[in-house]
């Protein structure tokens, strides 16, 4: 892609995490970091190609531990996640 | 396979991660919104690993799997107390997949080296700042700030050392200067964390989840991968507004939480409390004073996550309500906990209902109509010198306005001076009792004349 549209979508990213992000409710901040820490191991896509590599090559090897670090903050952060939420959730039913 | 289902899967991972963040403006929609996060990601990683850019699959989904459970177990072990230690754990690992990201692209022969280096530094100052960080939450290493000889000085070099580093690399494009970036980055993140001390830590914890963003954008423009660019530079936001929340909730510059050494030196305090006696009461007291109050507004801070008193605390508050009808509150201030948001989690972990629970500019009018506030493990949050004293080192600061209760009580170990070392002219005042001792342990004295009756 050309660096223009890159750029253009960079920035458009930015100001919807500025306008969501300022829409979370306090409460809620630790959870929005957990939340971040999950979804920001999609960086893991970008290791999949290398990883996917057919032949055997340090670049694969290193895909590889890639995919292995953001897989755990994808578990962990969603799982985390869901754990906090769940407390805050209880509560409702009182 | 058809081209266009990885563009496709992107947009709708994209989507639906904007909507998941979006969800936790409420409690009630953000379970739902988690779900909806975790299909985007499946979303996104099915479509790459059936894809005909991943050949091999097996190795992958053999690491993802491995990752998955090692990230998944932690998650349900951890304590909510050390909820930062995780989330700064995590930051690391982000980074450092941005780095073994950047060497495999590099290795692979990629030619946007200007994206990978970018990507590679922010990603190696989150790890090794994070690991800092982490060793200093779970006390490996002092929590206090750490400062050395002309730190900032060797800061300052280190940075310059390594822009003209990366400069050289991407004209003369040799391999060998891309490991002293690498290594030079990863020395700036120690340097950068270990001066900050211990009630910074949402500042830092914050940015380096701000870090571990900008880093995926930088993989993103290298890869020119539209999503990782959306989700890096969502992530990066988030991470800035928090840090730019918790610095306002201290009335401090960015500039000086990074610059670090805060608490260190001593404030000088007000020679005139000395004097002053300040009034002790035992739980006996306390009891009686809060079951004839209409209203009680407590106020945790984070030594009383210490004690682990919130399960005797909200014990307390339900007796109150349920045994004596009084109308009791739990106001938090922004930093009142090792990260943001941190306060919360554990009063929703020991089951308080969080609509009794408030932030401070919801709750501070109601002070004046409060017959107790109920300070327990908090010091400079209520402190009034934040809004009299231009010399200390809090002023500006916005407090919980405690003093406008009725009664106050401190359960505190000492009268000693909270994190910023500044005396609380507030233990001295008239309508102040304290309680010495463990906050678990007075709270559970309290309950136990409550309920006795």
């Amino acid at each position: 892609m050309e660096i223009w549209t890159l750029l253009t979508i960079f920035t458009l990213a930015c100001f919807i995490g500025y306008f969501v992000v300022w829409g979370v409710t306090p409460a809620l901040h630790s959870p929005l970091m957990s939340v971040t820490n999950a979804i920001s191991g999609i960086i893991i896509i970008g290791a999949l190609i290398a990883a996917g590599m057919e032949t055997e090559h340090l670049s694969k090897n290193f895909g590889l531990w890639a995919v292995f670090f953001a897989s755990i903050n994808i578990f962990g952060g969603f799982a985390v996640t869901h754990r906090m939420l769940s407390m805050f959730k209880k509560k409702e039913k009182k | 396979m058809y081209e266009w289902l990885i563009p496709l899967s992107y947009l709708i991972s994209g989507i639906f991660f904007i909507l998941s963040i979006r969800s936790l403006s409420s409690p009630y929609t953000a379970r739902e919104g988690n779900i909806i996060g975790i299909i985007g990601m499946l979303i996104a990683i099915g479509a790459m690993l059936f894809s005909s850019f991943v050949i091999d699959i097996k190795a992958p989904l053999a690491f993802i799997l491995m990752g998955g459970i090692i990230g998944f177990y932690s998650a349900i072990k951890v304590k909510m107390t050390a909820l930062p230690q995780m989330i700064a754990v995590f930051n690391g690992l982000g980074g450092l997949s941005a780095v073994l990201i950047s060497f495999s692209e590099l290795l692979g022969g990629s030619p946007s080296l200007i994206e990978i280096s970018l990507g590679m530094i922010i990603g190696a100052i989150a790890f090794t700042g994070s690991m800092i960080a982490f060793a200093k939450l779970q006390g490996i290493l002092p929590t206090h700030a750490i400062t050395f000889k002309f730190q900032h000085i060797i800061n300052l070099l280190l940075i310059i050392l390594c822009t003209y580093i990366f400069l050289l690399f991407i004209s003369e494009k040799e391999f060998e200067y891309f490991l002293w970036i690498c290594g030079i980055s990863l020395i700036i993140g120690i340097t950068f964390v270990l001066p900050i001390g211990g009630a910074d830590m949402p500042v830092i914890i914050s940015i380096l989840n701000s870090y571990s963003g900008w880093a995926a954008v930088g993989i993103g423009f290298s890869l020119s991968n539209s999503l990782l660019i959306i989700v890096g530079s969502i992530v990066g936001a988030s991470g800035a507004i928090l840090a730019y929340i918790m610095v306002k909730a201290m009335n401090r510059s960015l500039l000086n939480v990074l610059l670090g050494g805060f608490g260190n030196q001593k404030y000088s305090t007000l020679k005139e409390n000395e004097n002053k006696i300040a009034k002790t009461g035992n739980p006996q007291d306390a009891a009686f004073i809060m079951e004839n109050a209409n209203k009680v507004i407590i106020v945790p801070g984070y030594g009383m996550a210490v004690a682990q008193a919130q399960h005797i605390l909200r014990q307390m508050a339900e007796d109150l309500q349920k045994l004596y009808h009084v109308d009791v509150k739990f106001a938090i201030h922004p930093v009142a906990g090792r990260m943001p948001g941190h306060m919360n989690v554990l009063l929703a972990e020991a089951n308080i209902d969080y609509q009794n629970v408030f932030e401070l500019e919801n709750i501070n009018n109601e002070f004046e109509t409060a017959d107790v506030a109920y300070v327990i493990g908090a010091n400079d949050i209520t402190n009034p010198l934040a809004k009299t004293d231009s010399s200390s080192p809090i002023y500006g600061m916005p407090i919980l306005n405690v003093s406008a209760a009725k009664t106050v009580f401190f359960v505190k170990r000492s009268l000693g001076a909270g994190y910023s070392g500044v005396d609380n002219p507030l233990f001295y005042a008239d309508n102040t009792i304290m309680l010495y001792g463990d906050a678990k342990k007075v709270t559970e004295e309290i309950v136990n004349v409550l309920e006795k009756k």
